[in-house]
């Protein structure tokens, strides 16, 4: 697939190296500074071009004419929207997608139509990350929650400690234990190494467990894994930017929320937006004014300043003077193995969570939605299985009967609004969505294949 | 530096490149000339070389950082044309020093064409052709058939590629995958490889020889069957054939491609290296053309005319070719040709030489300087194409250039200590550096004549011409080796 990223920021670095290590893909970034580019074209086996991402002309160089995807994520939404209005008229390029930060576009409904602003899809990686920690505050104790099937199914990273009553025993005990659920581990992580389990696999402490569960059983199968967390109440957030003020509106109704701002004039502002948060002035790293707000009380601390090396800071300070829980928003990958063996409990990692999105477009196949997981080497995701049972390697097959690829596996299932846990006997049907965990990534594309429909019987 | 990758890509490419002797052993079967064994001694050398070498790291997976690539093309070179040198060296019939067998498979695989061998009629055939498939395999480089070939490189093929490509500005990539990109090359080399063979066919050569000069022209090598060179064949056909092949195998292959994939021949016209290259080629055979013509050297003026343009697109290309002894002609002719063949093709192309954009850009300096003495407080970019160069771009062809003339005057120091005489040391040495061919004096038809440490300061020439000197050169800097 041709892709063409315009934008070679954190976000468009993070997609290029993510997207250029299929082989299937061929991809060009467009940046406007030479600099950035020749660096990345040092990392990364892609083609770049500089300039602006919207002209035209810089377009065509970059070879705008064939390419089947143009993923606009400049830091400007209105480059990013020229841009793909561009490329629709000028290049009838099939697929594009922009970044948009700006809630004000993203809250126009009319605005992104074939006829007026061509945008397939719209990204915001503030939103993605704000709705990511979300998660994990709504379920404690989680390293990681993934949606599908919007949202009724959920997939759950945990790390098993020793107070999970399913920890010491082999997993088909797990219906013993709670009965009345459904609900499946789909993969475990041991030291690093991944494994899929069968019944006899036993679960140990410090075990990375991801199960998938109806939404309504989360909690239940989180008490299987580790010592069940009260829910979270009082929520410090450090950074008063984008994310944190939208974290903050999401969180207030249910939760304590304080806020840290750094800048006067952006707290008085964020402090007219919010209504139940309490916003303070300070630095974030700042014992006074963190002992002062009672931090030995808190239950998350949430770091999510533009600065990482703040973030990894405060978080570890915050920890340290008693908070329950530290966050800390990390780019880059070094950083996160740096802190996430010591003292702060999760590493936000933003181009993990928007770069999912990205994937899934890039997909061949009928697919949903991607999860990129463990920094890209694993990844979940939901496919459509399409065709009939003549034409199609999947459809009207039990699931033991299907040839997936070796570390693949179909967790679960969703058809029209029922959720169904897969076994080995269940089979596929027409237009169900199923979820796939995949520990190998690079399997993708006899994956792929598998779910392409055959040519000759169409 | 991460020695077991650089080994473990060396032994892979040994053992790929060991397969390249596999051919003339079908030759020597089909024509039955009794010389199939040095190929399969060269084979089973190469090949268990090469497997010794990666048997031991064969599972050491990291990338390529950029020093590494520096070293694995230096190294290579150096080592294959070893190792090309091996079915010289035991082929029977030859008799050959492992000196002059070195020398031979260096300038096959340089693409510089010099040879130390007489009497080419009579040799083997599988020896003939083995020769010029040095040639075609190091005209487009053979690492970027390894990176073509053998996705496995990966990114670290980018290093690999930028270190062996011809030019000021490596950068630019044809595709996004260097994959792709080193394939194209290949595919628009192949595709001028196949149309000169059926060139050259319809011109009147048999079947063997069009194949082993096509591999030769288009790699603008200068091998021949003949010890004749194209005058074996005396036919105003066969020269033409090659002046067009020659000229067009010394344009940057990155025009052909896209001459190739939008079907346009528009944008040669825009490209000023091109027009520079084509204005110089032109400007050289005129002077060649008129001056044959003033001197009377020949008697018709067709012969004048066809003479005097295919020496002087085969010596300014530097491929080497000859029809006639062009060093016994009038005046300032043999002179002027050797000069030309520093200027060579253009970058990106299979030509040896300084390249012609870096010339232009020399030129267009000297015109800033002439333009800053009217206007002293203008600002006046270096420009190619209505674009700015950068100033980095600008100052490396400065670099390039001094270190060129530095290598060239050493060269030429040293040669003429082993005893050879001024004319033919300078030109052995231009002859060699320039990736060329045939020199003036001793070396007009052949190095034989020359020293055994002649002909090794002739090799590192010729390395170094067609690795454009700082590939090389950086291995032997201290820089290159603090950690």
């Amino acid at each position: 697939m041709k892709i063409l990223i315009l934008g070679a920021g954190q976000v468009g670095s993070s997609a290029a190296y993510h997207l250029s290590r299929e082989e299937a893909n061929e991809v060009t970034v467009v940046d406007k500074r030479p600099d950035v580019l020749r660096e990345l074209q040092d990392r990364l086996d892609i083609r770049t071009v500089v300039g602006n991402g919207a002209y035209p002309e810089v377009l065509e160089r970059a070879g705008a004419s064939d390419a089947d995807i143009v993923v606009a994520l400049t830091d400007s939404d209105e480059t990013n929207m020229v841009a793909c209005q561009v490329a629709y008229t000028q290049f009838r390029t099939p697929t594009k997608i922009a970044r948009i930060r700006s809630a004000e576009y993203m809250n126009a409904n009319k605005l992104f139509t074939q006829d007026a602003i061509p945008i397939d899809v719209r990204i915001s990686p503030e939103q993605l990350v704000c709705t990511y920690v979300e998660q994990l505050i709504l379920y404690p104790g989680s390293s990681q929650v993934l949606d599908f099937a919007d949202g009724r199914v959920r997939l759950v990273g945990v790390k098993a400690d020793r107070d999970g009553l399913l920890v010491g025993q082999r997993i088909a005990t797990l219906k013993d234990h709670i009965p009345n659920t459904e609900g499946r581990i789909a993969a475990i992580y041991r030291q690093g190494k991944a494994m899929l389990p069968n019944g006899d696999t036993v679960i140990q402490e410090d075990d990375e467990v991801f199960f998938v569960a109806d939404r309504k059983d989360i909690r239940v199968f989180m008490s299987e894994m580790r010592r069940l967390e009260d829910p979270v109440r009082r929520v410090v957030i450090a950074g008063g930017g984008n994310i944190g003020v939208r974290l903050a509106l999401a969180l207030e109704q249910t939760n304590q929320v304080k806020i840290i701002e750094r800048d006067h004039l952006r707290a008085r502002d964020i402090s007219e937006q919010l209504n139940k948060a309490i916003v303070l002035v300070g630095d974030a790293a700042d014992e006074e004014l963190l002992l002062e707000e009672n931090i030995d009380n808190v239950d998350v601390f949430c770091a999510i300043t533009n600065s990482e090396e703040a973030n990894i800071l405060s978080s570890m300070l915050s920890k340290r003077l008693g908070a329950h829980k530290a966050m800390a928003l990390i780019n880059r990958a070094s950083y996160v193995d740096l802190v996430e063996s010591g003292s702060i409990d999760i590493a936000i990692s933003p181009q993990q969570v928007t770069i999912g999105s990205l994937l899934a477009h890039v997909r061949r196949g009928d697919v949903v939605k991607v999860h990129s997981l463990r920094r890209g080497a694993a990844e979940a995701m939901e496919a459509i299985a399409h065709g009939t049972e003549d034409n199609s390697k999947v459809v009207g097959r039990a699931i033991e009967d299907i040839d997936l690829p070796k570390g693949t596996a179909i967790i679960a299932i969703v058809r029209g609004d029922q959720v169904i846990i897969a076994h080995h006997d269940t089979v596929i049907e027409a237009d169900d969505h199923m979820i796939l965990f995949m520990t190998d990534r690079r399997k993708i594309e006899s994956l792929e294949s598998l779910f392409q429909v055959g040519v000759s019987f169409v | 530096m991460n020695w077991t990758v650089v080994q473990r890509i060396l032994g892979l490419l040994l053992m790929m490149f060991s397969v390249t002797m596999l051919p003339p052993i079908l030759f020597s079967l089909y024509y039955n000339d009794h010389s199939w064994l040095p190929f399969v001694e060269g084979f089973a050398l190469t090949l268990v070389a090469g497997f010794i070498c990666w048997l031991p790291v064969h599972r050491s997976r990291k990338d390529l950082r950029l020093r590494d690539g520096f070293l694995v093309v230096a190294s290579f070179w150096t080592v294959l044309g070893t190792f090309g040198a091996a079915p010289l060296f035991f082929a029977d019939g030859l008799s050959l020093s492992f000196t002059d067998a070195v020398f031979e498979s260096m300038s096959g695989l340089t693409t510089t064409g010099a040879t130390v061998l007489t009497g080419l009629d009579d040799l083997p055939v599988s020896i003939l052709y083995y020769r010029q498939q040095l040639q075609w395999l190091g005209g487009m480089g053979i690492i970027v058939l390894a990176v073509a070939v053998l996705p496995m490189l990966g990114v670290g093929g980018m290093q690999l590629y930028r270190a062996e490509t011809p030019g000021p500005v490596k950068d630019t990539k044809l595709t996004p995958r260097i994959t792709e990109t080193a394939k194209a090359l290949w595919y628009v080399y192949l595709a001028f490889t196949i149309t000169c063979m059926l060139g050259y066919r319809l011109a009147g050569m048999g079947w063997f020889d069009a194949l082993c000069h096509a591999f030769s022209t288009v790699a603008i090598g200068g091998f021949s069957t003949h010890d004749l060179s194209i005058g074996h064949f005396d036919s105003a056909y066969i020269d033409i054939v090659a002046v067009f092949f020659m000229f067009v195998a010394g344009i940057n292959f990155s025009l052909h491609f896209f001459a190739w994939r939008y079907v346009s021949v528009k944008h040669y016209f825009q490209d000023p290296e091109f027009r520079a290259y084509s204005y110089m080629l032109m400007a050289v055979s005129a002077t060649v053309i008129a001056i044959l013509y003033w001197h009377r050297s020949f008697v018709d003026p067709g012969q004048t005319f066809i003479n005097g343009l295919f020496q002087a697109v085969s010596i300014a290309t530097t491929t080497g070719f000859t029809t006639e002894n062009f060093s016994v002609w009038p005046a300032a002719l043999p002179v002027l040709l050797i000069f030309a063949s520093f200027v060579g093709g253009s970058a990106g192309s299979t030509a040896g030489g300084i390249k012609v954009i870096r010339w232009l850009l020399i030129y267009k300096q000297g015109v800033r300087e002439i333009v800053r003495l009217v206007h002293p407080s203008a600002e006046i970019p270096v420009k190619l194409g209505n674009k700015a160069v950068p100033y980095r771009v600008v100052d490396a062809v400065w670099g390039f250039f001094s270190v060129y003339m530095i290598a060239f005057g050493i060269m030429l120091l040293a040669m003429m200590s082993t005893g050879l005489d001024q004319v033919t040391a300078f030109s052995a040495v231009a002859a060699t550096l320039n990736n060329l061919g045939p020199g003036l004096g001793d070396v007009a038809s052949g190095f034989m004549s020359l020293s055994d440490t002649a002909k090794w300061i002739a090799v590192a020439g010729m390395l170094l011409g067609r690795l454009e000197i700082f590939t090389l050169l950086v291995l032997i800097t201290p820089t290159f080796w603090r950690t």
